[in-house]
């Protein structure tokens, strides 16, 4: 691997040359303006578009499990239980199936003739994001006296709990005949997000449904990169670097760690409520532990700790899951006169791609400025000699 | 220099622990330890190893609980307090095998040590008001500054901290500690993997510390000759028990200190 690491190195020098240092702040720009412009070049309703908003929806789940994971290094393997818990929260909040209330706020005209809850999409998203925040905390709780694997262990659990009560919850009666959740029924007919001035969203358009995604992404994006470099963000690192060390430098463990989980939360609740209302209903069956893996593919993939690389994660995966494999090249296997089709083992491509990108490209696509620097930065003179034996070291740290 | 001897004696103790005990399962680490650290003295606490100074270091800045006992910052319990509210109330510390936070750089390390004093929460954080922004730029010119008082090299200030020399990562490590502005600095085993050039010029340091930061110091220290250059007291531990406390001449001629460091004479 020391070979592969040294030409990195030439690669990230000879970049260095040829941009100047602003260049990433004028890369941004003119990608977010791309991306805000890119659904005026397809049809309103284009498969295209469709994969693009679902992969922008993904890009938002993985910066917030990169807040937990990346940032603070708490591996968390339930966070399907937040895409759950924010589609619940649409399903609960802007749909016909709480059928006994009547409550309207902000809605459409036809809406409001319906019985039910129905908020508008903003306070849904809100409501979602306090949800998950508050049932992050709860998951962040009984983790809070574990390290590494033992973490991951109990979120897992988390996630698999908050599915079970999914698809159970039809059976749980909260009154009136009405039930907790429409289990694996799903709670249909939810609301399409309404605006006042704009209408309501409708699937003939997916274009406001992609500018909206977009917007939840850019917010989430704004928020992820104000953290990195605040109090709080330093203090996530520092307590992912080193646990007993930071405590007794000042850090709150308490405080710290669950601020991470619940912002984490909070973001994957708000791209829950979008998929709640994009899909048109929310079933438990979504809510499967192997999606959990997924975005945590999307997090490795696009660099563990990048806001950027987890944003690139998020869309890659997004585009081959929803777009490449179904779309373009899911009758290759048929053209070579193999009878399966690609999506019958998406899986094990994404399996694949992992591996090949773990081989490859470790430190993800879009690497951390730090995990940049461990791989660039010149080894002080004064070691040269145990510089022979980096590679143990470099995977330690 | 003057002698450490010849120091008035200092006035009331900055930390004090009283009687206190630390068993982990059947085994005693500290046993019924009474140990006082006056204000603006310099002590060291020696003893071989496995004696328990690492672990009376943990109880004083609440890394771990006392069985029993009880632990007085000023006049204040802190015996039970969290590790973090200590280095709030006014301790810090550095680590026998350096403890730094390797993915960051050396001024994000001093850095952290300022966090208990700097109060952007959250919201804070997000919206990074005028008044935000300026506790942090004044937070990492502090570091900055810190991290020439302890003569980190200043190209050295950007790099990562796994990315040091052992040296600076011990001058980082006290920058650390000192950016959290503390009263009582803990320092366990400074000059470890020093030559004695180094040492020499860390007990001068530990000094000038005293003098311009009004500091309280102890140290864990094995080199005698850095124990006898910059302590005016001494307390000698053996299996968790006090076997000596006093002056370092008186404690080094006690039989039963040189009779625990070098075993017994038949």
């Amino acid at each position: 691997m020391s070979e592969l690491r040294a030409h990195l190195l030439d690669w990230h020098e000879a970049g260095q040359r040829l941009v100047p240092p602003w260049w990433s702040r004028v890369l941004a720009g003119s990608l977010i303006a791309v991306a805000a412009v890119l659904p005026l070049f397809f049809p309103p309703s284009s498969g295209f578009i469709n994969a693009t908003i679902i992969a922008v929806g993904y890009a938002v789940m993985a910066l917030g499990l990169n807040v937990v994971v990346g940032f603070a290094g708490l591996l968390d393997l339930g966070y399907v239980a937040f895409y759950a818990l924010g589609a619940y929260s649409l399903g609960w909040f802007g749909s016909g199936f709480f059928f006994k209330a009547r409550v309207h706020f902000l809605v459409s005209p036809v809406t409001r003739t319906l019985p039910g809850i129905h908020l508008n999409f903003i306070v849904i998203l809100i409501a979602a994001a306090i949800i998950c925040a508050a049932a992050g905390m709860l998951i962040g709780l009984p983790t809070l006296r574990l390290r590494g694997d033992y973490i991951a262990i109990v979120t897992l659990a988390f996630g698999e709990i908050i599915g079970v009560i999914a698809v159970n919850g039809q059976s749980v009666h909260v009154g009136d005949g009405m039930t907790l959740t429409a289990g694996n029924l799903g709670i249909s007919a939810v609301d399409q997000p309404y605006f006042p001035g704009i209408g309501s969203f409708n699937l003939l358009d997916l274009r406001p449904w992609y500018w909206l995604i977009l917007g939840i992404m850019l917010v989430v994006l704004f928020i992820n990169l104000r953290l990195r470099n605040s109090r709080l963000g330093r203090a996530w690192v520092a307590l992912r670097e080193d646990e007993t060390a930071a405590v007794s430098m000042g850090i709150p463990l308490v405080r710290t760690k669950l601020l991470a989980y619940s912002i984490g939360a909070a973001f994957g609740g708000l791209s829950g409520a979008f998929f709640g209302t994009y899909y048109t209903e929310v079933n438990a069956g979504q809510f499967q532990f192997g999606f959990s893996i997924f975005i945590l593919s999307m997090v490795i993939i696009g660099g563990l700790g990048s806001i950027w690389g987890a944003i690139a994660g998020g869309l890659v995966l997004g585009f081959i899951n929803n777009y490449l494999i179904p779309d373009v090249l899911n009758d290759l296997p048929g053209k070579f006169g193999l009878n399966f089709q690609l999506t019958q083992v998406e899986f094990g491509i994404f399996g694949f791609l992992l591996v090949i990108m773990m081989l490859l490209r470790p430190q993800g696509l879009i690497p951390e400025r730090r995990r940049r620097l461990e791989l660039t930065a010149r080894i002080p003179a004064e070691d040269a000699q145990l510089a022979d034996v980096p590679d143990a070291a470099q995977g330690a740290t | 220099m003057s002698p450490a001897g010849a120091q008035a004696p200092p006035t009331a103790a900055v930390l004090r622990a009283e009687h206190v005990t630390k068993n982990f399962g059947g085994l005693s680490a500290v046993k019924d330890v009474s140990i006082e650290i006056p204000q603006y003295a310099i002590v060291s606490l020696i003893g071989p190893n496995g004696a328990g100074k690492t672990t009376l270091f943990n109880m004083l800045t609440g890394l771990c609980r006392p069985t029993q006992g009880t632990i007085l910052l000023g006049g204040r319990d802190i015996t039970r307090a969290r590790p973090d509210r200590i280095t709030g109330f006014g301790v810090a510390r550095t680590f026998q095998n350096i403890r730094l936070f390797g993915a960051m750089t050396a001024t994000e390390n001093v850095m952290i040590g300022h966090h208990v004093r700097m109060r952007s929460g959250l919201w804070g954080s997000i919206l990074q008001p005028p008044r935000v922004r300026r506790e942090e730029r004044e937070t990492r010119a502090r570091a900055r500054e810190l991290l020439a008082y302890v003569g980190l090299p200043e190209a050295a200030a950007a790099q990562l901290a796994s990315q040091l020399s052992y040296g600076d990562q011990r001058r980082v490590e006290i920058a650390r500690a000192l950016a959290s502005e503390p009263t009582v600095l803990l320092l366990d085993e400074p000059t470890a993997g020093m030559n004695p050039y180094e040492s020499q010029r860390l007990t001068e340091f530990m000094h000038k510390l005293r003098d311009e930061l009004k500091l309280t110091i102890l140290l864990i220290e094995h080199d005698m000759k850095v124990v006898m250059g910059v302590s005016e007291r001494v307390t000698v531990l053996d299996h968790g028990e006090k076997i000596a406390e006093g002056r370092p001449a008186e404690v080094r001629s006690e039989p039963h200190v040189i009779e625990a460091y070098l075993g017994r004479q038949d």
